[in-house]
């Protein structure tokens, strides 16, 4: 996993709330049995016609935006399915954080997982940060883990929460298998307990 | 000793280590795996030299985009889906893990199967890769879906990393009123609390409405749970749970069943336990319920109209109005108006017997409306053999319904099982996203037996009126 330090980018405004991963990446494109190539995909469904024909007025679509690496989006992003595909397409496609007022579960996990840093900010500060990247391809935002903000185009700052072992993994790129793989000794000597204490399990 | 919620206690039985921060990690008794969301987990493990920690804890079925129809078991059109199941059918060989072919009598989908074999126990972790592994929840265990990456860390450690979740508790009071089923409480619930209202939450399912459901009923209640945002959805074991497990090929027999069932007797919420957030809901004022948007909380009662954007505040009114667009539907239109062109009767959430059976019930000696198209997709292998043994399956292809093989189908339509661009489906999934049952497809949420009453009639019905007829 790459590492999440500080991002200077530009960021696209998608105001519409309960955006779920179903339209960040519709279900044909889950028959992969690969982690990468799904960037072309993202947000198919509202990103081309039937005949595979780019929407114009999709935010993404349009000039300023396409080389977006930052989504501000309405609230309860990412809900719906379990599918890693969506932070798998969006990572592809080159957005490293995504900013809204709240995130579903399991893609909020997801992210994580994937190097992708989502935002909880509060939604007088993500209306701020929606303004500035209405303002197009020069209103770069920037993001730094390390201090926690976000700073608009023109330089208003907002401090986000964000819990210190995610953040810890996110700076130093460290995958978690390895990580629990240490602690093999303390699984080992719970498994030997519980299967005594649960043995019908 | 404090007092104590259901969930805290499975949590506790279960933390293996817990870090300064509170980050802790969980044992998982049970991992559930399928085709679509586990390859590159299987990948990861190869690439790095590990192995499945607990193979034998780890169960895997194909059911997300294998098609339901015959001749499956030796030959899938689809390139790419034969692949992800032929991927599975390796996987599940080289690290052997328990495995369900297509070509099984118990293959289905995956939440239908692991409670049928009696995989899902109470007082269990349950995880797979799928947000509506929450169904096994009814057992009183606690179960949530993961991704990917979390799939691989299940396989390598049967732990996973977790923070506690918060603790909710959803009432529902008194009794259901005639032709009102789990289903109608489940929607009801997200209607009220919105799709983020359970975010950070788990739920608690308790009340008397809740208690007299079936374990078929308390787990279409659980399944949505992950539609209200919440990361698990539980209901306390009793009498009901205990009787659906037993005799199950995986449950415990013996000595070892009586020492499960007195742990399982001790999985309930203490007086007094603390809850942050309490939801109570009347039995009897939840009317039979259809969706009317893009957005499981955009729930109504069959005797409403479908509303207009203007009805709606903050970010919800341009939701609002492009779910309007998008389902084709004009503000003021009496729902009982909507006419329909599908009907899909089954998934994890309404695939169980059950379920057939009451929609059969309505349907008996009846036909679907000229020009609608009907699917009945059994969540089992067994589920199937069942209902044609009872005669369900007759009834449903004498209506005019195909009588289909079990998986997903058309609930999300991964497999050929798909609605064709603006055509409106009765369903009885638990997902109307847009495009979620094909491109431009419209998918109203209900009841089986609603289903069934809008397949008889041609547009969504109160099936109240169709019940009162066959009295």
């Amino acid at each position: 996993m790459d590492k999440f330090t500080t991002l200077t980018g530009i960021a696209a405004p998608m105001p519409l709330v309960n955006i779920d991963t179903d339209m960040i990446i519709p279900k044909q494109f889950l028959k992969t049995i690969k982690r990468t190539g799904l960037g072309v995909n993202l947000f198919d469904e509202m990103r081309y016609t039937l005949d595979g024909k780019e929407i114009p007025e999709f935010v993404l679509n349009q000039p300023a935006y396409r080389k977006s690496q930052i989504i501000v989006a309405g609230d309860n992003f990412g809900c719906g399915s379990s599918r890693e595909h969506a932070p798998w397409a969006l990572l592809d496609f080159g957005i490293r954080a995504v900013i809204s007022t709240s995130f579903a579960d399991i893609f909020f996990n997801n992210c994580f997982k994937n190097g992708i840093l989502p935002i909880v900010l509060p939604p007088e500060a993500v209306d701020v940060l929606m303004k500035d990247a209405e303002k197009g391809e020069n209103a770069r935002q920037t993001v730094d883990l390390e201090a926690q903000t976000v700073t608009t185009s023109d330089g208003q700052s907002f401090s986000f929460e964000i819990d210190p072992f995610r953040k810890h993994c996110l700076l130093n790129g460290l995958d978690d298998i390895g990580l629990t793989m240490e602690k093999a000794k303390s699984i080992d000597t719970f498994e030997a307990k519980y299967n005594q204490s649960h043995s019908w399990v | 000793m404090t007092a104590r919620t259901l969930y805290d206690k499975i949590w506790d039985d279960h933390v293996v280590h817990t870090s300064e921060d509170g980050t802790c990690l969980l044992y998982i008794d049970r991992h559930l795996v399928h085709e679509v969301t586990s390859p590159q987990a299987f990948e990861g493990l190869r690439m790095t030299g590990r192995t499945v920690r607990a193979p034998e804890k780890t169960i895997a079925v194909p059911d997300h985009n294998v098609p339901t129809t015959a001749g499956r078991d030796t030959h899938i059109d689809n390139e790419e889906s034969r692949i992800q199941v032929e991927a599975l059918d390796k996987n599940a060989r080289d690290f052997g893990i328990n495995y369900y072919p297509v070509s099984d009598i118990r293959q289905g989908i995956v939440h239908i199967v692991g409670p049928e074999q009696g995989w899902t126990l109470p007082g269990m972790t349950v995880v797979c890769g799928d947000s509506h592994t929450a169904t096994h929840g009814a057992f009183g265990s606690l179960a949530h879906g993961i991704g990917t990456s979390e799939v691989e860390h299940v396989l390598a450690t049967q732990t996973l990393i977790q923070k506690k979740s918060k603790n909710m508790k959803v009432e529902i009071t008194g009794s259901l009123l005639p032709g009102v089923t789990a289903k109608d409480i489940t929607l009801a619930v997200i209607g009220q609390t919105g799709t983020a209202g359970g975010t950070g939450y788990v739920i608690e399912y308790c009340g008397q409405a809740i208690r007299d459901l079936s374990m078929e009923g308390r787990m279409t209640v659980c399944n949505m749970a992950i539609e209200g945002g919440a990361r698990a959805g539980l209901i306390a074991p009793d009498e009901k749970t205990f009787a659906y497990c037993m005799g199950r090929p995986h449950a415990p027999k013996g000595a070892k069943w009586e020492a499960a069932v007195s742990y399982w007797k001790t999985l309930f919420t203490d007086e007094g336990a603390h809850f942050d957030k309490v939801i109570t809901i009347k039995g009897e004022d939840i009317a039979p319920v259809v969706t009317w948007g893009t957005s499981p909380e955009d729930v109504l009662p069959i005797t409403a109209s479908v509303p207009a954007a203007s009805d709606f505040t903050g970010g919800k009114v341009d939701a609002a109005q492009r779910s309007l667009d998008y389902m084709g539907l004009k503000p003021g239109t009496k729902l009982t108006d909507v006419k329909i062109d599908a009907v899909f009767i089954g998934s994890c959430t309404n695939g169980r017997i059950e379920d057939l059976r009451a929609a059969a019930a309505v349907l008996k000696g009846k036909k679907i409306a000229p020009g609608v198209r009907g699917m009945v997709v059994p969540g089992s292998g067994l589920v199937r053999l069942q209902a044609e043994e009872e005669g369900l399956a007759q009834i449903f292809t004498d209506a005019g319904f195909e009588w289909r093989l079990a998986g997903c189908s058309m609930c999300l339509g991964m497999n050929p099982d798909q609605l064709a661009p603006g055509e409106r489906c009765a369903a009885t999934s638990n997902r109307n996203f847009e495009g979620r049952m094909g491109r431009g497809g419209r998918t109203h949420l209900m009841s089986p037996i609603m289903a069934a009453a809008a397949a008889i009639t041609g547009h969504l019905t109160d099936v109240r009126t169709v019940l009162a007829e066959m009295a």
